[in-house]
Formats: structure tokens, C-alpha cells, sequence
């Protein structure tokens, strides 16, 4: 079994790259994926956690961050489409205005 | 032998993993972007497998693979004309995110190498962990599953509301 360390280094890798898509990227799609990703990888740190210490409480949390990715999913894409109908454009430098 | 098979299995579900982070975060494509995600959550689920984790590596080829990557798509697919081979997506000031990113990443890998991570010697065997896991749900952490249940409600009529068209 690979060291506790590699499968934080993979979720750290994992939780950068979502860092500098975030804060990077032009799209407001692209951002959305990268919060996922930045999701994904403390989900794999809590199970990591989890195994190491031989206990379910990290699974469970899991499984409450993915209700709470699921739910960024759905209202981030509504908010994609809302700005769409308003701006004809999903990239985030165009979206200057507070009301619609 | 085992223990060999188990370390090549890490890396190659790292490597998916982190490729098709690094495609879906860095593409210039959206297509390219969005399809990349699903290589990562796959890859991902393969870890939570390796981690002992077998109920979370179903629900997360179910809820990321089957659910979240295709509104992502629909999400695509409705913004963009999709036959349109301009779909691109272009990066801001790409120094400024960079640095900060840097910084960020490195405050990370820094308190990572300084914490003595307690590990379990040797560690549980793989057992299910459904069971346990809903008997969890049951007891220590119902008022919480309660609650979230109530914000994927609260989700579904706010997405609603949010995507509707305006009908005077």
C-alpha cells in the first residue's frame, strides 16, 4: 500500500490545479470544473484520513461534500444560463453589470 | 506480488486522475475541458476503491460521472453553439493567478511535509462499509442528513427559479 503521503501529494496536485483554474481561467464554465476538482481532491483527503485511522467519520463527511457539490453544480449551471440570457456570454470579464 | 499490483494500481488511477485535471483546468477547448473531467472523476473513484472506500467509489461514478459531468455538458451545450469550433476558453491575467496560485499550493505541500500524520499500524483490512456507513446516517449524523436533504430542496427550487424564463 502506496504511503498515507502519496495519496495527500495527489490530492494536493489535484486541489492546485483547481487553485490556478479558478484564478486563471476566463470561463465561467471552466471555473465551475475547477471548483469540482477542488471538491474532489478534499474529498480524497477525508477518505485518505479515513483509512488511516480506521474509521468511518471521513466517509460520511464525504458523502456530505458531494451533496454540497452536487447542489454548486446545479445552482452554478442556472446561474451559467441566467447570465447567458442576459449578456449572450458566459466569460466572467464580460458580466460587469450588478443588475440584470 | 500483491502489494506491488497495489502500488502500480495507485499510480495509474493517479496519473488518470491528475492528466485529466490538468486537461480540464488548462484546455483551450471546452469540449476538451468538460470530457478531461470525467477521466479525473474516474480516476478519483479508482482511488476511493484503493482507500477502501467502496460505497463512496459507486456513488461517485453515479453522482460526478452520471450527474454533475452532464449538466456540465448541458451547461456547454446551452451556452455555446456547439458546432462552432471557436469554443474556447481564454485565460485572464495569467500572472497574477499564477503567483497567487503558487503561493497557495506551496503554504500546502509545506504543512503537509510538517505534520506528523498519526497512521493506523498496520491498517484495517478492506472491509464494506455500505452498512456502516447508513447505520452512521441513522445515529451520530441524522440531524445533518436531515439537513442536507432540506438544501437539496431548497437547490432544486432555487435552480428552478434561477434558470426560468421571464414571462411578463
Amino acid at each position: 500500500m502506496p504511503a498515507p503521503l502519496e495519496y495527500l501529494a495527489v490530492s494536493c496536485i489535484l486541489f492546485g490545479i483547481g487553485i490556478a483554474g479558478v484564478l486563471t481561467r476566463r470561463n465561467l464554465l471552466v471555473i465551475l470544473m475547477s471548483i469540482e476538482l477542488m471538491l474532489n481532491s478534499a474529498n480524497l483527503a477525508f477518505l485518505t484520513f479515513s483509512r488511516l485511522h480506521g474509521q468511518l467519520h471521513g466517509q460520511v463527511i464525504a458523502i456530505f461534500v458531494m451533496t454540497v457539490a452536487a447542489a454548486e453544480a446545479a445552482i452554478g449551471l442556472a446561474i451559467v444560463v441566467a447570465l447567458f440570457r442576459q449578456t449572450g456570454s458566459v466569460r466572467i470579464d464580460e458580466a460587469t453589470r450588478l443588475r440584470g | 506480488m500483491e502489494a506491488l499490483f497495489h502500488v502500480a494500481t495507485f499510480y495509474v488511477f493517479a496519473a488518470f486522475a491528475l492528466a485529466g485535471a490538468a486537461i480540464s483546468a488548462f484546455s483551450r477547448r471546452l469540449v476538451y475541458c468538460v470530457f478531461a473531467l470525467l477521466l479525473t472523476f474516474l480516476g478519483v473513484a479508482g482511488l476511493y476503491v484503493l482507500l477502501s472506500a467502496d460505497f463512496l467509489a459507486a456513488v461517485q461514478v453515479l453522482l460526478y460521472a452520471g450527474g454533475i459531468l452532464v449538466l456540465l455538458i448541458f451547461g456547454v451545450m446551452l451556452t455555446h453553439e456547439i458546432a462552432d469550433v471557436s469554443t474556447e476558453a481564454n485565460f485572464t491575467d495569467i500572472k497574477f493567478g499564477a503567483v497567487i496560485s503558487g503561493i497557495l499550493w506551496l503554504l500546502l505541500v509545506v504543512y503537509i511535509c510538517k505534520v506528523p500524520w498519526a497512521v493506523l499500524d498496520p491498517l484495517p483490512p478492506y472491509a464494506p462499509t455500505t452498512r456502516a456507513i447508513g447505520l452512521q446516517f441513522l445515529g451520530d449524523y441524522l440531524v445533518p442528513f436531515e439537513y442536507s436533504s432540506f438544501v437539496l430542496l431548497l437547490v432544486v427550487l432555487g435552480a428552478a427559479t434561477l434558470a426560468r424564463k421571464e414571462v411578463d
